[in-house]
């Protein structure tokens, strides 16, 4: 078969819309041809461009919140005339709140936290760990413009002991923020900043410290953006990394 | 008629998951934060109202996805979008000829500008532009796509290949003027 057969059936390969037999077969191809296989790279390259890119549009949360009124079933009207019920109902839904309002709280925390590690730790196994390689912020900030729907301070690193490594896109419960990579001694560390949000803000509270898998973890809340470092780096790093980026965002 | 409570409650529970989604798909489409909103409240508001016609087992996704649509196509802009778009390719097999004003290593190139990725996107005619999103955004499969576009299986094919030489002409222009 010439390679203009196998062409049209890449896309299909990538799209994992193959039957199986094919895959084998065009899988086999794309081992021994490097003119379809470098075809196969650029479209699978540009599929994954555009899957990061288009998710471009963010609701604003106060429409979210505008839709979730218009679909939540309506509360039956019915009336009731025996008070102690209605205490008894209310003091029960006090109680089911404040510990569902709790635990809500650290399963959320939790998630969070773990998709951060898991970005931290895939980004530290990537070959490509960042999109813009620089250790001036003057080059990072910007690079960051269109990009994602917030702009924020890079703090002056001169004379510390920590460098800028650059940065890239990265996403948290389909929201885009900016990843921030940095080297302390032999250690990385990612700083995530997103927009903040009540969901982030009720999960992590305005500032707080935490550790996953023996990763030191901080998280605070800074002129309505959301900060979260993770790092195997010490604590006190964390801390010193911390201030620095509270004096920039002043 | 408007559904029951447990209908509602159903409703909400595959509705919401999917609101960022729609919400990102209304403003590819409408170009417009604004009317992205009218367009995901009237698709929220149209499926509430229409939730009893769901069979349940089938696909809410492909079902929520063509209210969206079919609700963009029917408005003022939808009209305009298709006016200016040309009419759509005959239902055959894609076949395939090389680019050759492009080069994978031109695609390469361009894969790290997300503003050339975004801009060919706007570029892109309106069936084009759709399925690309549906496909490579919301990772819909060619059958899901075929039902939300109520096209056939072929067609989801023959168009999403069209469609992604489109986007790599426009990206290869982007790059070779930029290089110029």
């Amino acid at each position: 078969m010439t390679c203009d057969t196998w062409q049209p059936k890449i896309d299909a390969y990538l799209d994992n819309e193959l039957p199986e037999a094919d895959v084998r077969d065009v899988a086999s191809h794309l081992r021994s041809c490097a003119s379809c296989s470098s075809e196969a790279l650029a479209r699978s390259e540009l599929k994954r461009s555009i899957h990061l890119a288009a998710k471009s549009y963010v609701p604003d949360p106060e429409f979210r919140k505008r839709i979730q009124n218009t679909v939540s079933p309506k509360v039956a009207g019915r009336s009731w005339n025996w008070a102690w019920t209605a205490g008894t109902a209310f003091a029960m839904i006090l109680l089911v709140i404040a510990g569902s309002l709790l635990w809500t709280r650290q399963i959320q925390q939790q998630q969070i936290i773990g998709e951060l590690t898991d970005l931290h730790v895939a980004t530290l196994a990537s070959a490509n760990r960042v999109e813009v390689v620089s250790s001036d912020r003057h080059t990072v900030k910007p690079w960051f413009q269109g990009k994602v729907p917030f702009t924020f301070n890079v703090p002056e690193l001169q004379g510390s002991q920590f460098e800028l490594i650059g940065g890239k896109v990265t996403y948290l419960d389909q929201n885009p923020g900016a990843e921030l990579l940095f080297g302390v001694r032999k250690h990385l560390l990612s700083v995530f900043i997103f927009k903040d949000s009540p969901e982030l803000d009720r999960a992590l509270g305005s500032n707080g410290q935490m550790r996953k898998l023996s990763f030191n973890l901080a998280s605070w809340s800074d002129n309505g953006l959301r900060y979260l470092v993770v790092t195997d780096a010490a604590r006190s790093d964390v801390n010193d990394l911390h201030a620095r980026f509270a004096e920039a965002a002043r | 008629m408007w559904p029951g409570r447990d209908n509602a409650n159903e409703f909400e529970q595959l509705a919401m998951p999917l609101f960022a989604s729609l919400y990102n798909l209304a403003h590819w489409l409408t170009q417009d934060r604004s009317e992205a909103e009218d367009l995901v409240q009237e698709t929220y508001a149209k499926a509430l109202k229409g939730f009893n016609s769901f069979q349940p087992g089938t696909n809410f996704r492909a079902w929520i996805f063509r209210i969206l649509r079919n609700t963009f196509l029917t408005s003022r802009t939808g009209l305009n979008a298709v006016k200016t778009v040309p009419v759509d390719e005959a239902d055959e097999p894609e076949s395939f000829t090389p680019v050759t004003r492009e080069s994978p290593e031109s695609i390469l190139l361009a894969r790290a500008d997300h503003d050339a990725i975004v801009a060919a996107l706007q570029k892109l005619p309106l069936p084009f532009r759709e399925i690309i999103l549906l496909c490579d955004v919301e990772e819909m499969s060619y059958r899901e796509i075929a039902e939300t576009l109520m096209i056939p299986l072929g067609t989801v094919m023959s168009r999403l290949a069209r469609a992604r030489r489109s986007m790599r002409q426009l990206l290869a222009g982007r790059v070779q003027g930029a290089y110029r």
